[in-house]
Parts: structure tokens; sequence; C-alpha cells
């Protein structure tokens, strides 16, 4: 394993990827609409109606949370500050979870299919790159863009969260230590889970656009459970733990899947000649 | 250095001039020697060392299918070292399969194959880090610059990041160098084929494999690439070239390979197949009433003719009957409209093989030229 070529390949991809306004432009919008925009828009709204009915209503519903997310609301504030509290802190956490699944699977559904419909498998496959050091720089390629944006996202987020929320709820309180381990633990197995399972797809199809229907399907679920886990670590009772737990699981399973993912590219699958029969 | 490793156990190899394999023990232009893998060392990769018996490639009984498709069928190509070869053939004839399977790229169900005397499927990094290959698409990324193209070669053939000096050389050699820096989408196909081409020189390979390298290039950008493939050679490079355009292989290749089916029909120099299907000379004729040139029958020299659609084609034992000949006929009362000595073209050539092929009971020539008297 020549972990120079690697790189490589992950930085061309990349830069394909920085050359592609059709990709980074929809990408950026993405995330600035669901990391910035609409948390924005909810939060300021809920913030500055106060304590109006509707809200109130809201605010009770809050006491269907398990105890210890409860526990963490500041229960000094008014209804609407408590409201866009939880909001901020537990309800938007699929964004963390959308955005680079997303955004990632749509990069590496094309990734492999897409360098043989260019003709530019035949280049790689004559190389003396190795086949599992395209497929490993691949998937960092494909992961990265989901990644960054998140990670980018989720600074923004942060930023606009306290000062939106925060002068109402007794200061910066973003991000809790849930919502780190939640981007820096879960995510990265989820997405490394998510990219062998597309990138398997694309070395094995025989289109961009069957791609990225196959990569959907497997992606949907992939979200849910996400989803699911995320916001169960958040507001279980362990939250922490729970976390580090889950977190360890999926970076198993995701190592696991990366490893037999490896096996799936070869030089004729490059040159769109293997037999799948 | 690292020695080498034994040849793959589980092929099947074909015994240099057994009935399978059409050519001689010692390959067109070398003597038999042990290859390296031969040699009981052991090891991890190969050294770099000098293809056996002078041959860059050897591929001998080679079959590979795709599915039930059989792409390449007992197919055997030698290389010699510092020459041009020519595989010649139809689309389909398996042309680019086997430039895939000297690479290593892709992995033969069956034969024995060797470049620089290694086993490709096994030493496949070497293997490839000594080869340039400019497929039938030139396999460019459109997104990126053409320096970005050739630096990411750079970097994967080993040169790494800081290639500059060897990129504005490949570049300069086939004339891209002031176009580098814009994006190869913009790019005309002549200028993507140069780029292909630097590219594919930009590591120093020993062995370039150029894949139908003209095609869609227009007639003068073809006669400069051409030029450019000879100009390697003369610098001490092996080439295979693919083309299934006759007039390409005309005059630029040193060996012939025509590929049919998966299988090669026949290989050589062009002179020496030429006199394989002509052994002897042939001048064409016409006359103002054609019949009148029944008359060359039993003629002295005459070994044959065969009447074309717009002349008649005549064997002789020497051209320098002609004078003889022609006086015969005018003393004949012929009035001949055309008298033409011929050197067959390749086209000619290959057209005999195939229509030899399809009968390939006639026996070499016979197909091709089917003698009226003799």
């Amino acid at each position: 394993m020549n972990y120079q070529r690697m790189l490589t390949v992950m930085r061309t991809d990349l830069k394909q990827l920085a050359q592609s306004k059709d990709f980074w432009v929809p990408m950026s919008l993405l995330g600035g609409l669901f990391f910035i925009v609409i948390p924005a828009i909810l939060l300021s709204v809920i913030n500055s109606i106060g304590n109006i009915g509707s809200v109130q209503q809201v605010s009770q519903a809050l006491q269907l949370l398990p105890q210890s997310a409860q526990d963490a609301v500041p229960q000094a504030a008014a209804a609407g500050t408590k409201v866009s509290y939880v909001l901020a802190v537990y309800l938007l956490a699929p964004i963390a979870v959308i955005v680079p699944l997303t955004i990632s699977t749509a990069v590496g559904s094309s990734s492999i299919v897409g360098e043989r419909e260019r003709g530019t498998g035949e280049f790689l496959a004559h190389s003396p790159a190795g086949v599992k050091e395209i497929y490993l720089g691949k998937l960092i390629a494909s992961l990265i863009p989901g990644y960054l944006t998140t990670i980018v996202g989720f600074g923004l987020y942060s930023i606009m969260v306290n000062l939106i929320v925060g002068p109402d709820a007794g200061g910066w309180f973003f991000p809790t230590p849930s919502w780190w381990l939640l981007i820096l633990w879960v995510l990265p197995p989820f997405l490394l889970i998510a990219l062998s399972m597309v990138l398997r797809l694309s070395a094995r199809v025989k289109s961009t656009a069957a791609a990225q229907q196959a990569a959907g399907l497997i992606t949907f679920p992939l979200i849910l459970i996400a989803y699911a886990q995320s916001t169960g670590a958040l507001f279980g009772g362990a939250a922490v733990p729970l976390s580090i737990l889950m977190g360890a699981v999926a970076w198993a399973i995701g190592i696991g899947l990366l490893i037999s993912g490896m096996r799936s590219l070869t030089r004729a699958r490059l040159l769109g000649v293997a037999n799948e029969a | 250095m690292t020695p080498l490793q034994p040849a793959s156990s589980s092929e099947t190899m074909a015994q240099p001039g057994s009935a399978t394999s059409p050519l001689p023990p010692d390959g067109p232009f070398g003597s038999s020697a042990t290859s390296p893998s031969d040699q009981g060392r052991s090891g991890d990769a190969p050294a770099e060392v000098e293809a056996p018996n002078g041959l860059v490639v050897e591929m001998r009984d080679v079959s590979k299918s795709f599915g039930r498709v059989p792409a390449l069928s007992n197919l055997t190509i030698l290389v010699p070292d510092g020459r041009i070869t020519v595989l010649l053939g139809p689309n389909g004839a398996g042309k680019t399969t086997a430039i895939r399977v000297i690479t290593g790229a892709l992995t033969p169900d069956r034969g024995h194959v060797r470049t620089f005397g290694f086993d490709p499927d096994r030493f496949g990094e070497d293997v490839r880090r000594r080869c340039g290959v400019v497929s039938a698409k030139p396999a460019l990324y459109d997104r990126l610059s053409g320096w970005d193209n050739l630096q990411y070669s750079a970097e994967l053939y080993g040169l790494g990041r800081n290639a500059t000096a060897p990129i504005r050389e490949a570049a300069g050699r086939f004339g891209i160098l002031e176009a580098l820096d814009q994006q190869v989408g913009g790019y005309s196909t002549g200028m993507k084929t140069r780029l292909a081409l630097s590219r594919a020189v930009l590591h120093n390979p020993d062995l370039l494999l150029f894949d139908e390298p003209t095609s869609g290039l227009d007639p003068e950008s073809s006669h400069a690439v051409l030029d450019l493939i000879r100009e390697m050679t003369d610098e001490g490079r092996t080439v295979v070239m693919c083309t299934h355009l006759l007039v390409e292989a005309e005059g630029l290749a040193d060996q012939i390979i025509v590929l049919e089916n998966g299988t090669d029909l026949i290989h050589g120099t062009q002179q020496n197949l030429t006199r394989q299907y002509w052994p002897h000379d042939i001048v064409r004729l016409d006359a103002e009433d054609p019949n009148e040139l029944d008359q060359i029958e039993g003629m002295d020299g005459v070994i044959s003719i065969r009447r074309e659609d717009d002349h008649t084609e005549v064997q002789l034992d020497d051209l320098a009957r002609v004078p003889d000949l022609v006086a015969a006929l005018t003393a004949a009362g012929v009035r001949l409209t055309r008298v033409d000595p011929h050197n067959p073209s390749l086209e000619d050539l290959y057209f005999a093989i195939r229509r030899e092929r399809r009968a390939p009971d006639a026996g070499p020539g016979l197909g091709a030229f089917p003698e009226v008297t003799r």
C-alpha cells in the first residue's frame, strides 16, 4: 500500500470537485440552508414571539423529553427560550446527519462509475496505482466534502445558536458535550459505513444515474438509523457513555465494511469489463 | 534490488514452438534464453532487467472471455525490443484486450504472458511503471487543466509532486506546453491526443502502447502523431500500436500482427508477408478492349493473370519482362491504356489474409490470388 499514491488520488478527486461549480454551489446551499437559514428563522421567530399560547403549549410538550434532557434546559428562562434551547440542542440534530450523508454519498456514488464513464478508468487501470490505493483515495475524497461542510456548518450553527438563544439562556451554551461526541465520534463512522456501501455500488453499476439511485436506497435507511441513534444519544439518560458505545459499534461496522469494500474494486471494473454474471 | 518470483503455476503455459503456437520457439527476432522468472530466484518484486529473448512482450496462447463472449482466443503476440509492432484488425478483434493483458490491467483466463520477462498479473505495479499507454479515448480529466492531468500521472508513476521539468519537457515535445493552463474540457481532439501522448511518455517508459492513437484526428494531426511515434522508437523505445487503419500501419510497422476474433491470423514484417502472399512481381494492365489481354496467357515470364473490375493483374517472374510484354501486346494490336508495376500495399495484404482465412483450404496466396493460368 503506497499512501502517497492514495493521497494523490484523493487530492485529484478533490481538485476536480473544487473545479465543479455544479457540485459545490448546491453543496454550499444545502449546508447553508440546513445549518444556518432554517435554524436561524426558527430560533429567531420562537425567541422573539415570547410567551404566546402556542409557544406555551410547545413548552409544556417538552415534559415529554427524558428527565436528563429536561434538566439541561435553563429552568428560569421564558417558555420561548426553553423551546429555542430544546430545538437548538436536540431537535436539529438530524441536520448534522443528513447534510454530510447527502453530500458524501452524492460524491461517492459517481466516484468509480464516473471514471468508467469518462474513460479515465482506463488510465487508472494501466497506472501503477493499486486498486486499494484508488479505493481509499476515492473514499476519503468522498468523505471530506460532506464532513467538511458539517464541521464548517456546525461551527456557524454554534455561533448562530449562541447569538440568538444564548443571551436569554444565560450565556453561550452550545455545543454541548453530546454534540461534540456526535460530530467527532458518532458521525464519522456512519459516513464510513455509507461510503463503503456506496463505493461498492459505484464499482459495480453501469452508470452514474444507476449509482445515485441505488445510493439513495442505501443511504435513506442509514439516515433514519443515524438520526434515531444520534437523537437517542443526545436525549438518553446516559447520553455521553451511550454516544461513545454507539460510536464504537459504528466504527467497528464501518471498518469491517471498508475492508470488504476494498475488494469490490478491480481493474476490470475500472475498465468496465468485469464479468458480473 | 529485489529478486524474482517464479512464474505462476496456475497458468497454462504453451510450449514455444509447440503445435499450438504459430511462432518459432525463439520468437521472430531473438534467440532462446532463460526468462528471469524461470531462474529460480525468489522475492516479492522484480528487479529491472532486460527482457529475455529480446522480447519485451511475450504472450502465448492467451485466452480471455467476458462472460460467454470470447475476447481473446489462443492469441500469441511476441513484441521485439525497440521495434514498432502494429496490431491490425477490425473492431472487436481483441486489440484493446491484448493491450490490457500486456499491462496486467486484465488477467487472462489462460495462457502465458510476460512483459519485460515478468508476469504482469503478479508484478503489475512494476510492469505498469515501465509502460506508457494511450487509449482510444484520451482518458483525460476534463475538469482539470492540462498541467494537473500531467501532474496526476507524474505522481502516480512516482515522479513526485515536483515534476515540473519532465512535465514541461513532455508537453513541449508534443507542442502542448502553451495550453497546459487551460482546462482540458476546452481542448480540441488533437490537443487531447497530444496531451495523452505527453502523459504516456512523461515517466520515460520502455514500452509504449497506443490504442488507435489517431482516432478522431484530422489527417494532418494523424500524420504528426505517427511521426512522433516513429521518433520514439528511434530513441530505443518499444511500441505496440493498435489500429484498424491500414494506411497508418503502412511504412510504420516493423512487425504486423493481424488479429481477427481474438486470435492472430498472421505476423511478420510487411515485406515478408507480402512476399508470402505475392511471391512474384505484379503488373497491372488495362486495354481499350480488356478481352484482348487474355492473349497474355502463355507468354514468357507470365505466371498467372487475374481479371479485376478495372484492370488485369499479371504475376511475372521478373518485372524486367514488362517492356517485352508491352512490345508483344502492341505488336499483337492490343491498345494498352494502363501499364502499372504494382507493389502490394498493406491494404492488399490485409484483405488477402482475410480472404484466405475465409477460404482456409486455399492455402497461402491462393485464396488471395487465384491463378487463372500457370
